[in-house]
């Protein structure tokens, strides 16, 4: 189909978490390939494996700066994509590579692993380890309408990454982004978000407020980014229910 | 009156048929009523409600208590529970004016607790958190979809436990443990006592105490629940009620059909909408002023914006 968007997977320093999370919208995916997207290169989901000229690319992982190969292919991401969205906790802000000292086999040089964004520009933050399938799908789905829709669905795309955008000024992100940027800032309310969201269960609920075990904490930042207070926008939540009819149409 | 009451599809005054549950209802019953009715209809199979110690008590299994001790829990503080009965929800009923976090069991009742069909009841901060995880479910796999009914309650704004703790002991100069409710209403915050007694305190009291979070929040009448309610423009012992999207509105006409409640129309009772618009636009001209105040707070330095 002509107007299907191209996209690619790179697929660095990461587990397949999140590649497991994109498969995992199971007829979804399928309806997405069928209908939106043309899957060029994907090292697990696709036959192509090499880094090609794309609209979109999805970049898995951390990059190890030890790794000559690793380092290409992520410089050679961006200069073949229009828009490069880091997928997962590991691309946006490390994540659990953070914790990274080397000395692993089989490749004990490989010590030092940076998010993509301190090596190139990125487009687009996806938080979270895993990333859930649903927000790779709205992504996904957004970012067609991006590309290909009309002017009132282009507006509403760029409504809706806009925030996802802007978390790529910052490569850092762990529980702390909550007590400096919510709770310092004198911005949270004690909802409990923070709490769901975060994968491993590092943060309570102490007297309203969050708390959190850092020893714990995976630094992927999905507390942060599930936070109402850290950021929100009218024009796109209260169109909640608009949003995700056309969403879930789209995949019909 | 406009964007300060948000979307809604209609509006009543309206209070719950059951007498039973009236007795233990804040104001009219809605959110219990509406729970129980969906329980009873499988329209959810469990609803996230802000419970006590008490309930936790009996209940062990139906909430979560992390690491906190357990004879270190006061009297109203809240515990985010799952009910999955009438009887429980009616031992969770009431307003505990201090913020009970029931997203946090948002996604744990999708998982250990099994739900397919969540109901939660919140703020509207904790509305917005509802949908927000809706629309960029980041850290909620599989919870979007699994939200059957969401119901708001009108907030103005909220207390820590510790600031509930102070206005009823300190000065109210009652025991917590012996209170029986709290509400606050008629421009006084009201402390009812077990044996009887009442104490009334002005609002001027009470101010210094609120969570300074809800000072930035711009919603007061939970602007995307799917039903949003509150005591504010209906008599006593009735509450005002929004319906506001389709989810909301189809179990509203089956509650409806059903029997469950007793309405009025909203213009025909005192002191009715546009009290509800007056005081939502109080809250919203107050906040959007700290915001403003939060641009130029430092020297050259602004505090952060959470609103894109």
């Amino acid at each position: 189909m002509a107007d299907k968007i191209t996209l690619g997977y790179t697929h660095l320093s990461g587990c397949t978490g999140c590649t497991v999370a994109l498969a995992d919208n199971y007829a979804g995916l399928l309806t997405l390939l069928d209908k939106y997207v043309d899957l060029k290169y994907m090292p697990t989901l696709a036959d192509a494996r090499h880094v090609q000229k794309v609209d979109v690319s999805f970049v898995e992982g951390s990059v190890c700066i030890n790794d000559k190969l690793a380092v290409q292919e992520l410089k050679e991401t961006r200069e073949k994509s229009t828009i490069v969205v880091a997928l997962g906790g590991c691309a946006c802000y490390g994540n659990i590579t953070r914790f990274s000292r080397g000395g692993q086999q089989n490749q004990p040089a490989h010590e030092a692993y940076l998010p993509i964004g301190d090596l190139i520009k990125v487009d687009v933050f996806i938080p979270g380890c895993a990333p859930t399938p649903q927000m790779i799908r709205n992504v996904a789905v957004m970012a067609y309408l991006l590309l290909k829709g009309t002017k009132e669905q282009k507006d509403l795309a760029t409504a809706f990454l806009t925030p996802l955008m802007k978390l790529t000024e910052k490569n850092e992100a762990c529980f702390c982004e909550l007590m400096t940027q919510v709770i310092n800032q004198g911005l949270c309310m004690g909802c409990g978000t923070c709490v769901a969201a975060c994968p491993v269960n590092a943060i309570t609920m102490e007297y309203g407020k969050p708390n959190g075990e850092r020893d714990l904490c995976i630094k992927c930042g999905a507390c942060y980014s599930q936070c109402p207070r850290s950021w929100f926008s009218f024009d796109v939540v209260e169109n909640y229910e608009a949003i995700n009819e056309a969403i879930m149409a789209a995949l019909q | 009156m406009g964007a300060e009451l948000g979307k809604y599809k209609s509006c009543v005054s309206a209070r719950s048929t059951d007498k039973e549950l009236l007795k233990c209802a804040q104001d009219g019953g809605i959110v219990s009523s509406l729970f129980a009715f969906a329980l009873d209809e499988g329209i959810i199979d469990g609803a996230i409600v802000a419970a006590t110690k008490e309930f936790a008590a009996k209940n062990p299994s139906k909430v979560i208590l992390d690491s906190t001790n357990f004879d270190m829990i006061e009297p109203w503080r809240p515990i985010p529970a799952i009910v999955n009965t009438k009887a429980e929800l009616l031992a969770a009923a009431g307003t505990k004016y201090n913020i009970s976090p029931n997203v946090a069991l948002l996604k744990e009742a999708t998982r250990s607790f099994g739900l397919d069909k969540v109901g939660i009841v919140g703020t509207p901060c904790q509305m917005q958190a509802v949908r927000k995880a809706q629309l960029y479910p980041i850290g909620m796999r599989d919870v979007g979809a699994s939200i059957a009914l969401a119901v708001g309650i009108f907030c103005m704004e909220n207390f820590p436990y510790q600031s509930i703790l102070q206005l009823v002991e300190d000065h109210a100069a009652m025991k917590l443990e012996s209170v029986k409710k709290m509400e606050i209403g008629k421009g006084k915050f009201w402390v009812y006592g077990k044996r009887g007694q009442v104490v009334q305190l002005p609002l001027k009291v009470t101010h210094k105490y609120e969570q300074p979070g809800c000072h930035v929040c711009l919603d007061y009448v939970a602007n995307l629940g799917d039903i949003s309610t509150g005591s504010v423009g209906s008599p006593d012992g009735w509450s005002t009620v929004f319906v506001r999207s389709k989810i909301g509105d189809s179990v509203w006409a089956k509650a409806m059909a059903a029997g469950v409640f007793e309405t009025q129309p909203i213009e025909k009772v005192k002191p009715g909408l546009e009290l509800v618009s007056k005081l939502a636009n109080e809250k919203i001209t107050k906040n959007k002023a700290t915001l403003e105040a939060r641009k130029t707070f430092g020297v050259g330095k602004a505090l952060r914006n959470p609103y894109i």
